[in-house]
């Protein structure tokens, strides 16, 4: 596959349909990996995936067949427990071969539990432990202010990872720097692990909290594909500051039962809930295999 | 006698910076609010452009270096031992060494010879620490004229290192240009260095503690002893022929390093003796407590991480030979 560099298409009805059903068929794909493997985070998974697909398919200058090109535009999964949506995108783009996703956390896999750069090809930081990916994703922007080159770097950020001190640290870092190459998203799905994230920390008012730290904040629906892509746009005219997105979400996104039941964060669905999900998400379109 | 020659391994470590960026501008410094006394501000002061000093954000710090290192970057990153090891030790774990980046941690302030500051900044438990990760390699220097030679060194090395380097201006084993009394080195990652030639116990120093076991040959010389001193300056990857050779040799092993006797020097290399050639060992360092404040001098003395310490161990090892054998 050659260099792909399409954010100059237009945003039409067209676009954000083909988008919409890739989204949908990634969904199928988190789903399935998760019950195969039997265990993952499917819920921030589902909640990200829109973002995720949007960003790889349209708004990333990347080149799958050259995964460390030098010149690519980077993204970071910082929240990396939702690492199936990355796998799924990944291997869409040829990254490595889509069977892959089937052998999700299996010894032997270069699919790891959470992102692995050194196993997997198109995965920029190793992540997992929560906290650390926005300051990665600082270095990655720095080296580009240092080296004059033109690319970006994406970060996505859960909001119950917020609640950890480094993201403040790199907060502070990012705007010191005036790091307008970098763009951080926050997939505001207002659940973490043990719940309702205003219950254990309340991050509210939290566009304040990210302007008073430098930063120039746009907000989106994260699950409306044309605004996705006009938010991203608008991101790279920004000047002079790190951008960050706060992209509301629904947690467990596109599935009834899954929707806003914490219950799936960490845990796969059984195989006979997977059938019922995979029907939820059918593309008439689409003959893709089950399960 | 001739007067002991002192310096500061953080210095030496400060100048090599400097040069290095001059070599390869693909060198860049991060510090964490430290700047002036780890001396990476002399490479910030030359090269401001490709230093980054990014506030009290140890753990932030990890994660940027990590993330330079990606885009190609030699990275070197400074700040107390204490801290870089314990308070950033899940960054250094998960953005560095899991992934296997080229990035140097260059920690100062190693140790309890720290002195008056305190366990708060006493550093017991870094070498510990990043040991027991995979990919990392762990140096200390055992002078300042060998920081120098460690600093280019492990620069040339991929993947990431951590260095031990000490507060205080320490003794010099060396001379100019890496030589040992008048015999040029050739500096080697991974490669201990017999310093002195021996038949009835082997002396594994490292660090500030090279100095004292050489101080410690020369009191056992005086009671008719013949020590073997071996400077450890890579303490992961152990040079393991070495210490096997040796201690076959001689029998008796003590170790010696301003470290908790845990997980350390001591620790390695007893760790891998008893696997392959066990014999009776001592190790010298820090009991398994935090230690007081003080004169750094007078607390290595306190503590026992002095030649005679080392001495003293060094016969009872000899004497526990004799039962065994
Ligand atoms: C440092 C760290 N602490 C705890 C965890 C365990 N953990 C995994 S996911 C999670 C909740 C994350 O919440 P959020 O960022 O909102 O993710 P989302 O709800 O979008 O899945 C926690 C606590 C972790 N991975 N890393």
């Amino acid at each position: 596959m050659p260099i792909i560099n399409n954010k100059h298409e237009p945003h039409t009805e067209e676009l954000v349909k083909r988008l919409e059903k890739l989204a949908k068929k990634f969904r199928r794909e988190i789903l399935i990996m998760t019950t195969k493997a039997g265990s993952g985070h499917p819920g921030g998974s589902l909640s990200a995936i829109d973002v995720i697909t949007a960003i790889y398919f349209h708004q990333l200058r990347h080149d799958p067949s050259n995964p460390k090109w030098e010149d690519r535009d980077r993204f970071v999964l910082s929240k990396g427990h939702a690492c199936p949506a990355l796998y799924a995108v990944l291997s869409e783009l040829g990254y490595f071969p889509k069977d892959e996703i089937h052998n999700l956390r299996r010894i032997g896999s270069i699919l790891q539990g959470h992102p692995d750069m050194v196993k997997t090809p198109g995965v920029e930081m190793s992540t997992g432990s929560l906290g650390q990916g926005l300051s990665a994703a600082i270095g990655m922007a720095l080296a580009a202010k240092l080296d004059r080159k033109d690319y970006r770097v994406y970060v996505m950020l859960g909001d119950g990872e917020i609640n950890e001190g480094q993201v403040w640290e790199a907060a502070m870092v990012a705007a010191k720097y005036k790091l307008d190459n970098l763009i951080a998203i926050l997939d505001r799905n207002r659940y973490q692990l043990d719940g309702y994230t205003e219950d254990f920390l309340p991050l509210e008012p939290l566009a304040e909290k990210w302007r008073s730290f430098g930063w120039h904040v746009m907000e989106m629906d994260g699950h409306n594909m044309k605004e996705i892509l006009d938010t991203l746009d608008e991101a790279e005219k920004v000047r002079g500051k790190p951008v960050m997105i706060i992209a509301h979400t629904i947690k467990g996104k596109g599935v009834s039962f899954m929707e806003n039941e914490n219950k799936y964060h960490g845990k796969a669905l059984t195989p006979e809930e997977l059938e019922k999900a995979l029907k939820e998400l059918e593309d008439p379109e689409d003959d893709e295999p089950r399960g | 006698m001739v007067e002991m020659r002192r310096a500061h391994t953080r210095d030496a470590y400060g100048r090599a910076l400097v040069e290095l960026g001059r070599r390869n501008p693909n060198v860049v410094v991060l510090d964490a609010d430290l700047s002036t006394s780890t001396k990476t501000a002399m490479f910030g002061k030359e090269f401001p452009e490709r230093f980054f000093n990014v506030g009290i954000t140890e753990q932030n710090m990890m994660s940027i270096a990590a993330g330079l290192a990606t885009c190609g970057k030699t990275v070197f990153v400074s700040t107390f031992a204490v801290f870089a090891t314990g308070r950033a030790f899940n960054q250094v774990r998960q953005s560095i060494a899991y992934t296997n980046l080229n990035v140097k941690i260059v920690a100062t302030h190693g140790g309890i010879s720290v002195g008056e500051d305190g366990a708060s900044h006493h550093s017991i438990e870094d070498i510990a620490l990043m040991r027991v990760l995979p990919n990392m390699t762990v140096v200390v220097p055992a002078d300042a004229i060998e920081t120098e030679q460690v600093i280019f060194a492990v620069a040339e090395k991929p993947g990431p290192v951590y260095v031990r380097l000490c507060r205080p201006p320490t003794p010099l084993i060396y001379e100019e240009g890496y030589k040992f009394r008048g015999q040029p080195l050739k500096y080697e990652l991974g490669k201990a260095v017999l310093l002195e030639e021996g038949s009835d116990v082997t002396i594994l120093a490292t660090g500030i503690l090279v100095y004292e076991a050489l101080e410690a040959a020369a009191l056992l010389r005086k009671k008719g002893i013949s020590a073997e001193v071996v400077n450890v300056h890579t303490i992961k990857p152990l040079d393991e022929e070495l210490v096997e050779k040796s201690a076959r040799k001689t029998g008796a092993v003590v170790t010696a390093e301003d470290h908790s006797i845990i997980g350390g020097l001591g620790g390695a290399v007893a760790e891998f003796l008893c696997e392959t050639y066990p014999v009776p060992m001592a190790r010298v360092g820090v009991r398994d407590v935090f230690c007081d404040s003080g004169p750094w001098e007078e607390l290595l003395a306190y503590y026992g991480l002095t030649a005679s310490g080392i001495a003293d161990a060094a016969q009872k090892v000899i004497s526990s030979r004799g039962v065994v054998r």
